[in-house]
């Protein structure tokens, strides 16, 4: 049972581990790393709870080899927030409840960050269907698409200021 | 009562304490706990509905290199079905010590048949397959019908009904006047029967523990849950350990809706921590929690409603079976205890039987029983209400509850809230609203008794003046947000200087399980008291110092205050000022308060539903959504709307696409999110509520429980919708989208445009 030795990036800092041919990359991010901001709500793709970026694509963690991130970037919840200071999304999303357990909140931030990078300006149907994808059992939702939305208009409005 | 009127705290949506770490993915939950030694648990599982367990041969397992321990049956504590009910809470130990484990006979696909540690999971798993067990497979039941027939398997012999053994383990009646003689003056009898299936509560967070128990017995059990008191109590019952010796941390909760109020792994990797002297932990696979975790009952319900020309309801019948699983205990209580409840009904019975077959054993889900009470009832009220030509809410208006009218089960209303959500329906927007083409609006109304019971609260002024309450309820939705905007109103202190802690079983007194919509209604309660103990305590501190009357001196925007000038001229103390002198003055500051809460009281909610179908592809979206619902007093209005959010996307997805399916092998046929389909975000619209508030009087801020309530509707919202849309009534849950089809295409149907 040979470990491979892996080399990445990881919120910005460069990491080495070694890993299992075969362990996912959510399994080192958990295990190995101690990055347990990533949860495994399914180990199979559908419920978003492991959500990370590689290279700035949103993926599933538990979808994907460790080995994978081999010379690539990867990040996290732990991540997001600036030191001290919150991302917009994680400050929105606690002043407007949009979590009940929590479970599923880094998961949730982490596509959310990843919408916004990509359509600073969403719908709330591309914010629907883009957080398809990442399930949320207690809060219907409702609260999490207006806390995207919101953001994403006072980031544009940040924006036109410092135009 | 002191009812606080000029809110600071109460009432706002202010950040809950534990938001930061759950946003920045530090808060632990049970599986990211780990420890220095630490081995890993897995679970064999049967493979059969039904099979006699000859044999258990570990013996290849034992040998393989890594594993550290095995458990069976036999490690844990028998509970002999002869010898009478052992309860704890609401949970038979009889059966909970066969269902962690099966003992003779395994009696669903996926009950425990062992348990292994290893030093890895792989090897654990792999240490599982070597396990060699003797079955002798016997015949099966899954569906109700099949369960109760005179020649069904029986799951367990000694269970006798009307004298002979059979799979019925219970009935229970709520009775009043003369349902005959109701019928009688009837113009307009209805009568229907229901079928639902069974649905999980889907939660996100897996069941996972660690486990250590250190050479003299004592054990530490970090698991999530809905009760670290429950835990503690399971676990001690099924292992022997006494209560003393086990301390059960509470990590954070990743949703439970009930189904996190009982135990499945925490007995057994406590066997397996003590045999093999190191930490243990386990963590449930989607699969295991699909196949071996309880969802709620499915249902087979028949309501007959009467009612006169002038739409009074006179009488009802109402007989629902619901499936237990493999044990004793469905909540027929909730179905037939609540879903005739809203409305005053001179003539009922209401009758419920518990149905046991090869299914997993069912777990509490958000109201238990009463959705599926609600989906028959609600929807044969519809049909009353068409025949009578009366609109839903009306119709519901005139045979509503209110104060003074006698439940079924019992009690007789004190000021309730239910006509106002109804009226609140009725004015909304959303109520008033045109429809579109193959658009339809469905109401729907539901209650919950609500739950008091024990709770205990410790609340502590530290030497800066701030404060810590520890409360015994783990938070699964806000709660800790809700106690510190009532401690910090009371203290009349911004709600920020309150830090909010759930306590361990060791260091808070018992505290009883989050459900029920008990918590915050229960800790509030004796947070307030501990509160008002303390705000004692620094008036007579304040009046030591100014050599006064305690009487003369008033708590007041966080400081002592003279209560007037001519009880002296003082400078207010404030509560830091008096953390500062505590120990010249008397020492620590703080108090603690053990209640058994009662008081709760009922909640009733009305819906308002609309859905939109696609005839071509059988599709029905809910398009708008209104949840209204006497929610007592929003401490945390925020939190409030999530509860009732929550509820209805789990009710959403009951109503139109949640089942268990099943192989003919009579296994769970879709154990994942990906085939066990749960209402994503782009399923759903924005989900509007109305918050009703008729504050609770047994209550110090008139708190009601609100988690429960707002499942109940939903199911007879959506039916109701979908009926007003397409003239076509569904009296089979999940309406999904073959089922639609099924319907439109059926030969007698007339076009649906
Ligand atoms: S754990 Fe990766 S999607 Fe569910
Ligand atoms: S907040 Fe609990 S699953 Fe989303």
């Amino acid at each position: 049972m040979a470990k491979v030795h892996v080399t990445t990036t990881i919120n910005g800092e460069p990491m080495e581990f070694l890993c299992e041919p075969g362990d996912t990359m959510l399994d080192a991010l958990r295990g190995t790393l101690n990055l347990t901001g990533s949860k495994e709500g399914c180990a199979s793709g559908d419920c978003g709870a492991c959500s990370i970026t590689l290279d700035d694509r949103l993926i599933c963690s538990c979808l994907m080899l460790a080995v994978e991130s081999q010379d690539h970037e990867i990040r996290t919840i732990e991540g997001m927030a600036n030191g001290e200071k919150l991302h917009p999304l994680q400050q929105k999303f606690l002043e407007m409840a949009a979590l009940q357990c929590g479970i599923c909140t880094s998961g949730m931030l982490v596509a959310s960050d990843a919408l916004l990078k990509k359509n600073p300006d969403p719908s709330e149907e591309e914010v629907r269907f883009w957080l398809a994808g990442n399930l949320c059992r207690c809060t219907g939702y409702d609260k999490i698409v207006r806390a995207v939305m919101e953001t994403a208009q006072e980031l544009q409005n940040q924006e036109m200021r410092a135009q | 009562m002191n009812l606080v009127t000029n809110n600071k705290w109460i009432g706002q949506r202010t950040i809950r304490p534990d938001g930061m770490d759950k946003v920045t993915g530090r808060a632990q939950f049970a599986a990211d706990t780990t420890m220095p030694g630490m081995i890993w648990g897995k679970v064999l599982r049967s493979p059969h509905p039904h099979a006699r367990i000859k044999s258990i041969d570990t013996s290849k397992a034992e040998k393989l290199a890594g594993v550290k321990a095995v458990v069976t049956a036999r490690d844990i504590v028998d509970f002999p079905i002869d010898k009478g009910a052992v309860m704890l809470g609401i949970q038979d130990m009889r059966w909970m010590c066969r269902n962690v484990m099966a003992r003779d006979k395994a009696l669903f696909p996926g009950h425990p048949i062992a348990a292994v540690a290893a030093t890895t999971e792989a090897i654990a798993t792999e240490a599982c397959s070597l396990i060699e067990v003797d079955y002798e497979v016997l015949p099966w039941s899954i569906e109700i019908d099949d369960a109760i027939r005179p020649d069904a398997p029986i799951l367990h012999e000694f269970n006798k009904f009307e004298g002979k053994p059979s799979n019925i383990a219970g009935r229970i009646e709520h009775k009043k006047g003369d349902l005959a003689e109701g019928f009688e003056k009837a113009d307009v009898v209805i009568e229907r029967t229901f079928t639902t299936r069974p649905v999980h509560q889907g939660y996100i967070e897996p069941h996972a523990c660690l486990i250590s128990v250190a050479p003299d017995g004592k054990t530490t059990i970090w698991s999530s849950s809905q009760g670290q008191f429950m835990v503690r109590a399971m676990t001690a019952h099924l292992t022997g350990i006494p209560q003393s010796d086990i301390r059960a941390i509470p990590a954070e909760i990743g949703g439970g809706f009930g189904g996190k109020t009982i135990v499945y792994l925490e007995p057994l990797a406590t066997l397996l921590a003590k045999k093999s002297g190191r930490p243990v932990k386990m963590v449930m696979t989607r699969e295991e929690v699909m196949r071996a975790t309880g969802p709620t009952s499915g249902s087979k319900s028949t309501v007959k409603i009467g009612a006169t020309k002038d739409g009074k309801i006179v009488a009802a019948h109402g007989t629902f079976y619901l499936q237990a699983g493999a044990f004793p205990g469905s909540p027929i209580r909730g179905a037939a205890g609540c879903s005739f409840t809203p409305y005053d009904i001179p003539n009922l019975l209401s009758e419920g039987f518990d149905v046991c077959s090869n299914r997993s054993k069912v777990a509490a889900y958000r109201a238990p029983g009463a959705p599926i009470g609600a989906y028959a009832v609600e929807c044969v009220l519809d049909e009353v209400a068409e025949a009578l030509k009366m609109d839903p809410l009306d119709f519901r208006l005139k045979n509503a509850a209110k104060e003074g009218t006698k439940a079924a089960h019992g009690p007789i209303f004190p000021r309730i809230g239910y006509i106002e959500t109804l009226e609140a329906a009725k004015n909304s927007d959303h109520y008033k609203a045109p429809l579109g083409k193959l658009q339809g609006r469905g109401v729907a109304s539901g209650f919950w008794f609500n739950a008091g019971g024990e709770s205990s609260a410790q609340v502590n002024i530290t030497e800066d003046g701030n404060v810590v309450v520890t409360t015994g309820h783990p938070d699964i939705g806000g709660s800790r947000a809700g106690i510190a905007n009532i401690c910090a109103e009371l203290l009349g202190i911004d709600y920020r200087r309150v830090s909010v802690i759930i306590g361990d079983t060791q260091t808070i007194g018992f505290s009883n399980l989050t459900g029920g919509s008990r918590v915050l209604f229960a800790s509030s309660m004796v947070v307030t008291q501990s509160t008002d103990k303390i705000i004692q305590t620094l008036r007579e501190r304040a009046a030591k110092i100014w050599e006064i009357d305690p009487e003369a001196v008033k708590w007041e925007n966080g400081a002592a205050h003279p209560v007037s000038p001519n009880a002296g001229q003082f400078e207010p103390l404030t509560l830091e000022e008096l953390a500062e002198k505590a120990p010249a003055m008397g020492g620590p500051i703080g108090a603690g308060v053990q209640l058994n809460t009662t008081g709760a009281d009922g909640g009733f909610g009305t819906h308002v539903c609309d859905v939109e179908v696609d005839v071509d592809l059988g599709i029905a979206r809910v398009i708008r959504y209104t949840a209204v619902q006497d929610v007592g007093r929003a401490i945390h209005p925020g939190y409030v709307e999530g509860q009732l959010q929550g509820g209805v996307a789990q009710g959403i997805g009951w109503a139109l696409n949640e089942e268990y399916i099943y192989t003919r092998e009579g296994k769970v046929d879709n154990p994942g999110f990906l085939d066990y389909r749960m209402p994503v975000c782009s399923d759903l619209p924005m989900l509007d509520c109305i918050m009703v508030e008729v504050p609770n009087p047994k209550h110090p801020q008139g708190v009601k429980g609100v988690g429960e309530v707002p499942l109940v509707p939903v199911m007879a919202a959506v039916a109701n919708a979908i009926y007003n849309a397409l003239g076509k009534r569904f009296y089979a849950l999940p309406m999904s989208p073959p089922k639609v089809l099924e319907v439109l295409e059926a030969p007698t149907r007339e076009a649906a445009e």
